[in-house]
Formats: structure tokens, sequence, C-alpha cells
């Protein structure tokens, strides 16, 4: 019995520093990633630093309990000292205590005054946290985009195999320029989200009305995967952040290239759209930014995403489907994607609902085009 | 003249027949068992909400319930188990013991006694009953952040708000209890610094409690307010501010955790003392650090929200107050220690729960102090490393500490003993799966899995089965506890007035009979 309590105690002392050495060497895939700026390494120096001092405290604590409940067991015939104070021992503990505090409290001041560096970026970016996806927009240039998750549900539900980038891959992710202060002003659309990329150590609150900083430069190309971190309802697990980083030329062609798009788009609003081509372009809108909640079959799950099938507004009132899709619903989940989409996408997901579930045959069908977004706007405006 | 007095005692004295016994009780006893009862029921409704919850997290994707349930799951969870399972237990604890310790009949306020514990069964039937709404229940999370909380909840968010004005209405009247019974009855002779540290953690506690629990009112009736009269405390297209939420819940939130552990801190104090044969070492030192420990707690709440965007002097202001706490938290460690050290040391089932506690906690200590420090916060908030640290620190921290008081004081209650083979199993298991499952939380947070999510990245999956299996286990084994607590109240050795040896000069709850009488001290003991 003894011999087994003697190995034991062997056993709970030594455990958890073979364990946690192995854990914690520095490319494991088990501890704080390194990451690939200045801030994310002194980050992980910091953590080190301190882990390390805590697992010296717990060995010098534990060490002498294990050996004080060995050493002193009855059962050897221990008999009970009876001192209850030690004035000297207990100033001493005291001020050791406030003295490895002071240690650990340094360095963690100069780090903090490192990340918290709130000076203008070269590059600055609009991060809108949605229910359920990013929105990211390029103040200089003013273009944007959404940015949704790309694991199909067939992967989530386990009918196919699971992707490599399971859950951590979206359709279009953030593209910043390497060696170029970026910086991020974060805030959020609806409920309060969180901006993680641990590679940056970049973790920031998305807070509707207000508007958070944070900042990255990243020496090296490279793909960066991240998520939300504050609980923002059913998808909160579903909407992972991406970043590319890219040599500043392909920044530059990127930048290009989107603000050619939006060009296109501003075009494509004054174009004679027919039937046809809104359905398309209804559809596949439907199923990245609606169907989430109002589902494929429009069926939702009542009573808190209704369901489109069939409902008075859908088949019978269009500008209340307008004012609905341009300005949300007060107290719901249903966002005012008018803010955030053109008026082509509006419009042919509008068309698109009340064409599809047989809206269209049992209700009055109205086609709403490109133009009618306009006009309500301009209704708006005035 | 003899047999008169009898049958005047017996018809004053002794406990009513049947359910009125219970529904109508005034007596400490009565109320105290009524409180751990329900604690341990609630420990197996929230228990088997985490069940669903690591069932789920087995393997990745969605198999077994839909993100919505998984969130009332998690909601529900954090609820129970910190309003319905530690805190009842404790003032369980306080209504059976305060009185056998200071020398007091009973409690000072009894029929305030029974109403605080019945309107928890209440407040939770209430809370329970919303997850069988249309809408289901809370689905926001413990913390329930606003506006996710307020304009996008479902509508059961005020059957919820109802509720925790119910559960804080008896915490401040058990409050009210409790200070009143301390500073009224204790035996003459018992001076403050004479009070058993049990008494004194709870006297402390008391006061945390009248201090916050009116401001978690406060922040669920502006949300209240926010949901259904047009008031826009937390709405930011009203002119709002969602910010403020978190800082008046974490005002209430922090001193929270420490309502929830310092009455352990007392319990295992005592514990150690008797298992160690040797007064606890720094009496006023561990009296001085509980109190530091309180006052403390009022100034670190922002600690919780080092993400939210506060101005960088904010930021280091918690950072300083958030690791002074280790000081204080660090002295009793030592003085645990210290007491042990050249003891007369034995097993038994308590002391085995309290050894782990005091290493287990602290192992939760070293997490908080990692967290204190707000740059490497940012890593690690919101993701599994905080929910391993609290789950170390309210496990086997608060719970551990309620189970070796179970053990410690149970001959006392039932007048028999448990059965130390049984308990020693239930603490091994215990110990073993309270490591497997919260251990790995560390790791999988610090490789990035955000907390509170259905669904995880292929990477997580190895840890989460085990972390599973781990849950499933500890989970079955406190079926083994329900056991040993029943089995002892039915029979046992006969336990001694003084229980464990030597406890008789450690506390007036020893020099009672056991089980006591139902009126605990008629005659007020001396103090030396
Ligand atoms: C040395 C003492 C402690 C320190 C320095 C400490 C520090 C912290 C910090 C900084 C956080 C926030 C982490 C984050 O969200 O990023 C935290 C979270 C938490 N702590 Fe502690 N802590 C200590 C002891 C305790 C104790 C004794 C308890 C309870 C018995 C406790 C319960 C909690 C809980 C419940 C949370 C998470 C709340 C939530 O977000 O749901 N902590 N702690
Ligand atoms: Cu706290």
């Amino acid at each position: 019995m003894a011999y087994i309590r003697k190995v034991f105690t062997g056993f709970i002392l030594v455990l958890p520093l073979i364990f946690s050495s192995l854990i914690f060497s520095e490319s494991s895939d088990y501890n704080m990633p390194i990451g690939v700026t200045d801030v994310s390494e002194s980050i992980f120096g910091l953590h080190m630093l301190i882990f390390w001092i805590c697992v010296v405290i717990g060995v010098i604590v534990f060490s002498i309990m294990f050996w004080s409940l060995w050493k002193y067991r009855k059962s050897k015939g221990a008999v009970a000292a009876d001192f209850d104070d030690n004035f000297w021992l207990e100033i001493g503990w005291t001020v050791a205590a406030t003295l490895v505090l002071v240690w650990m409290a340094v360095p963690s001041t100069q780090v903090m005054v490192e990340a918290y560096d709130d000076a203008e970026g070269e590059i600055n970016i609009l991060i809108t946290g949605h229910q359920w996806k990013w929105h990211y927009e390029y103040l200089e240039d003013e273009v944007g985009f959404f940015s949704n998750l790309s694991t199909s549900q067939e992967q989530i539900d386990g009918e196919v195999p699971k992707g490599e980038f399971y859950l951590r891959e979206v359709d279009e992710p953030l593209v910043i320029p390497t060696n170029t202060r970026v910086r991020f002003l974060i805030t959020g659309n609806d409920v309060i989200h969180s901006w993680w990329v641990p590679d940056f150590a970049v973790k920031q609150d998305a807070i509707p009305g207000f508007i958070n900083t944070a900042w990255t430069n990243v020496p090296e190309p490279g793909i960066f995967r991240g998520a939300c971190t504050e609980l923002c309802g059913i998808k909160h697990a579903f909407m992972p952040v991406v970043v590319r980083a890219v040599e500043r030329e392909e920044f530059d062609a990127f930048i290009a290239e989107k603000v050619a798009l939006a060009e296109e788009e501003r075009m494509l609003t004054s174009k004679v759209w027919t039937k046809d081509e809104l359905m398309a372009r209804g559809e596949s809108f439907y199923a990245t930014n609606c169907a989430a909640c109002h589902q494929a079959n429009g069926q939702g799950i009542p009573p808190v995403f209704p369901s489109l099938v069939g409902s008075q507004i859908t088949m019978f009132d269009s500008n209340k489907h307008i004012e609905i899709l341009m300005e949300g619903v007060q107290g719901s989940a249903m966002a005012a994607f008018g803010e955030s989409y053109s008026e082509v996408d509006i419009a042919s997901v509008i068309t698109y609902t009340r064409q599809a579930w047989s809206n269209g045959e049992k209700g009055d069908g109205v086609i709403v085009t490109p133009q009618d977004i306009v006009a309500y706007k301009n209704r708006i405006d005035l | 003249m003899s047999t008169v007095v009898e049958s005047h005692d017996h018809g004053h004295h002794g406990p009513a027949k049947g359910l009125s016994r219970w529904l109508f009780t005034t007596n400490h006893k009565d109320i105290g068992t009524l409180y751990l009862w329900f604690s341990f029921i609630m420990l197996f409704i929230g228990g088997a909400m985490a069940m669903v919850i690591r069932a789920e997290l087995f393997q990745p994707g969605l198999q077994i319930v839909q993100p919505e349930f998984f969130n009332q799951m998690t909601t529900n969870h954090g609820l129970i188990m910190v309003f319905g399972v530690i805190m009842p237990a404790f003032v369980g604890l306080a209504n059976w013991m305060l009185p056998m310790q200071i020398g007091a009949p009973d409690m000072a306020l009894p029929r305030l006694n029974n109403l605080s514990f019945w309107l928890l069964p209440m407040a939770f039937g209430i809370l329970i009953s919303t997850l069988f709404m249309p809408e289901g229940g809370p689905n926001f999370g413990w913390t329930f952040y606003a506006p996710l909380s307020t304009t996008y909840a479902p509508s059961t968010v005020n059957f919820f708000i109802f509720s925790v004005h119910i559960m804080g209405v008896s915490s401040i009247l058990g409050s009210i209890n409790i200070i009143t019974t301390i500073f009224n009855m204790r035996a003459p002779g018992m001076t403050l610094m004479k009070m058993p540290l049990f008494v004194w953690s709870w006297l402390i506690t008391a006061y945390l409690l009248i201090a916050v629990m009116p401001v978690l009112a406060g922040v669920v009736t502006m949300m209240l307010m926010d949901i259904n009269f047009g008031t826009s405390f937390f709405n930011a297209a009203g002119g709002g501010d969602p910010v403020l939420f978190q800082h008046v819940f974490w005002f209430f939130g922090h001193p929270e955790v420490y309502i929830m552990i310092l009455p352990a801190f007392g319990i295992v104090s005592h514990i150690i003392e008797t298992f160690s044969r040797k007064p606890i070492f720094g009496y006023s030192s561990m009296v001085y650090a509980m109190a530091s420990i309180a006052i403390l707690s009022f100034v670190v709440w922002a600690h919780h929200m080092f993400t939210v965007g506060m101005p960088l002097a904010g930021e280091l202001f918690f950072m300083y107050s958030t690791m002074l706490i280790a000081i204080p938290t660090g002295v009793k460690v030592f003085n645990w220690v210290a007491t042990m050290f050249r003891g007369s040391i034995t097993f038994e089932t308590p002391m085995l729960f309290s050894i782990a506690f005091v290493a287990l906690f602290t192992i939760g200590g070293f997490s908080g102090l990692m967290l204190a420090i707000v740059p490497a916060d940012f890593q690690y908030h919101d993701t599994y490393f905080v929910v391993a640290h609290f789950h170390y620190v309210l496990v086997p921290g608060a719970l551990f500490g309620i189970i070796a008081a179970a053990y410690y004081w149970l001959p006392k209650w039932t007048g028999n003993m448990y059965d130390e083979t049984l308990g020693k199993l239930h603490f091994w298991l215990t110990f073993i799966s309270v490591n497997v499952t919260f251990f790995p939380m560390h790791f999988v947070g610090l490789a990035g899995m955000p907390r509170r999510y259905p669904d995880y990245a292929l990477q997580f999956a190895d840890f989460n089965a085990l972390i599973s299996v781990g849950a499933f286990m500890f989970g079955l084994t406190q079926l083994l506890f329900l056991f040993i607590v029943i089995k002892t109240i039915r029979s046992g050795k006969q336990a001694k007035p003084e229980v464990w040896e030597g406890a008789g000069d450690l506390g007036l709850e020893w020099t009672l009979s056991s089980p006591p009488p139902y009126h605990s001290f008629t005659v007020q003991p001396q103090v030396k």
C-alpha cells in the first residue's frame, strides 16, 4: 500500500510536467499559435512566461503539499504539532507573491501598449458583423463585399465527408497587403459579434453603435483562419473569418478588379432585366443569404422565422415586400438588406420569392425590377 | 410533573408529519435539507443538459441537436448550475450549520427562511417551463448579453427575467437572515475573531449577495423595459449602449463568482484542520484574505470585457486589480498547505475531496492569472481556455467543497456513518473524470476553439471526443454519490457526537448528539 502511494504521488507530481511541456512546446498544435506578426509573437512570449511562472509556483506548492501529506500521515505514526501561525512566514509569502506579480505586470504592460497603438493605417477596412456573416469594406476605395461560410450543409449534416477546412472556409476571404499597416474598424449590425484571427492576435468585439479599432502588419503572404467569438445566435459557429495576405501588387490588382466590378454593378441597375434573369440571380442570392433562416423551401421555422410560402406579403403586397427588404424588421433577425446589397440583388430576390413555391400562380406575381428599388430609395430620400 | 413537560416538548418541538412538515417548516435543519435536496435535483437536471452538450460535441458535425436547441442547453446548463446548484447548496449548508456552529437554537428569522426556500422551486419551475414553449427557452448564454437577449431574444425571455427576479429575492432574504443570525445569536464568548471560518465565509458572502443581487435585478429590469416598454438602455439604434449591459452585468457577475467560492473556502478550512489534527494555520489571515477578496471583487469586473474596446488606461487598471486578487487567494492556499505541514493526517473521503480542492482550485487560479494578462486574454477570451478556467474553479472548486461538506457533516446530520469504501470510490472516479473532462479544454482553447459552438473544425476532434468521454464518466459517477447519500440516511454505523477523532474541540456542532436535536442549542453554550 505504502509503495503504491509513493508511486502514485510521484506520478501525480511528474505527469502534469511531462504532459504540459510536450503540449506547450512551441511547435505544438495545442498551444497558442505564435502567429505571424510582431504583436502575436510578443503575446506568445508573454503567455509562455506567465505559464512557466505558474508551473514553477505550482511545482513548489504542490511538492510541499504532497510531501507533507506523505510524511505526516497518521498511519506512519505522525504526531501533530500545534503551531497555528508564524508572523514572518506569512509576511514573507505575501511579499513574495506580490513581487512575482510585479514581475508579470511589467512585460504585460509593455506588450499591451504595443498592441494598443491606435494610429491610422495605410489601409483602413470597415468590418461589420452580421447575423451570420462578415462584411468587409475598403474605406479608401469604397468597395466592399460579404464573406459567407462556404462549407456545405451536407458536410455539416454528415451526408458527405468533411473537407480539410470544414467550417473554416468562406466564399470570399478578406484580402490585405503584406508589410503594410492595416487598420480594422470593427462594428456590428445586429447583435454583438467578435472578429478573431489568432495568427494576428487580433480579437475585437463587433458592437452595434460602436466602432472598435485594431491593427496588424503581416510580413508574409498566407491564408489565416479565425472565427466569431461572441455568441451571436443560432449560426455563431458558422461565420468564420478567413484573411488572405498578398503582396502589394496583387492587392492593388484585387482592388482594381473590385472597383471595376462595382462600376459594372451600377451599370446593371440601369439595364432592362427580364423575369428569367432576375429569377436566376434571385435564386442564388436566396440560397446564400435567406435560406439560413427562411429555409430552402421557403417555409422558415415559425414562429421565429416566418414562412414565405403563400404569405400575404409575398403574394399580394410588393410594396411592403420591398420595404421589409430595405429596412429590415425591428426586433427580429430580419436585417435591412437594402443597406448592404445592390438594387439588382434586392430586386431579383424579391422577384424570385414572389414567383417561387407557387407564390406566383396563387398571388399577383408582380415582378420587381432594380429600377423599382431605385425609385423606392429616391422616395425615402425625399 | 416530568411527564407533563415531556408531552409539552413533543407537541411543540418535534417536526410536523407528512407534507406539511416540509411546506410550512420554519426549522433550520428541515429548510437546510430542502435546500440541499433541491440543489441535488438541479445538479442532475443541469447535468443532463451538459450531457446533451457533450454528446453533440463528441464529433464534428451536427448529429443530435440543432444549434437552436444547443444554445438553449448551454444557457440553461449555466443558469441552473450557478443559481440552482452551487448557490442553494451553500445556503442549505449555512442553514444546517450556522446555528449549530455559533451555538444558537435556530436561524433568527425562521418564517423568512421558509419563504426564501420556497421561492426557488417557483423560479426554476418558471425557467425550465420555457424550454417546453413553442419559441424555446433562453438561448443567449448564462451571461445574456444584450441585444441578443433583448431585441433578438425569443419572447420567453420575459419568463426568464421574472425567474431571475424571484431568485434574487430569495438570495437577498436568505442573506438578511444569515447576517442577522450571525450578529445576534452567537453563544456568549464567541467574539467575531473566534467564529468558525465557515461562519466568517458566509458572513462575507451574505454581504456580497446583498450588494450585488439588486444590481442583477436592475439589469434584468432594464432588459424588460427595452423589450416591452420601448426604452433603449441597450439598443444602439435608440441611442442606448450595448456595452453598458456588460458593465452592469459583470458588476454583479464578478462578486457572484466569489459568492460561489467563499463558503467552500470556509468548509475546506474546517476539513483540513480536522483531518490534519492541527488547528488551521493563520486563522486571522484567512479572515482578512476572504474580506479583501470580497472587497477587491467589486473593482475587477471589466476583466470579462477586455475585448469590448476599453481605453488603454481602463484595460491596465482592470489587469492590475485582477492580478491583486491572486495575493489573498495565494495566501489561503499557502495557509492550507501549512496546516497540513507537521500534522497527523488521515485520508477520509471529505479530506480527499478537500486535498483535491486545494490542488485543482489552484490550477483554476493559475489560469485565472493568465486570463488577467490583457494582451494574452485577447487570445484566450471566449475560447475553451476560459471554459476550462471557470470549470476548474467551480467543479473541483465549489462543487468539491460542497461534496466534501456533505461527507463531513452527513454523519452529524443523519447519525449514521457513510460507507467509506464507496466514498473513496466516488472520490477517485470523480477526481479522474473531472480532469479528463476539463484539463484538455485548456488545449482546445489555446488551439483556437471558441466557446458556445455546437460544431467545430476537424483539428479539435480528438480532444473533444476525450472530453465527452470524461464528461459522461463524471455524470454517471454522481449517481453513485446519490446512492451513497441515500444509503447513509437509511442505515450505517452509529456516529458518535464528535464523529471525527478529536473533532470535539474544533467546533460547537460536534458537542451535539448525532443526529442533533430538532432545536440545536436550547441552552446557549459558553465559549471560552
Ligand atoms: C485567482 C483568482 C481568479 C482570477 C485572477 C480570475 C480571472 C478571470 C478572468 C480574467 C476571467 C475572464 C476571462 C475571459 O472571459 O476572457 C475569468 C472568467 C471567469 N471566472 Fe475567474 N478568476 C479567478 C477566480 C475565479 C473563481 C474563484 C471563480 C468562481 C468560483 C471564477 C469564475 C469565473 C467564471 C464563471 C468566469 C467566466 C464567466 C463567463 O464568461 O461565462 N474565477 N476569470
Ligand atoms: Cu471575474
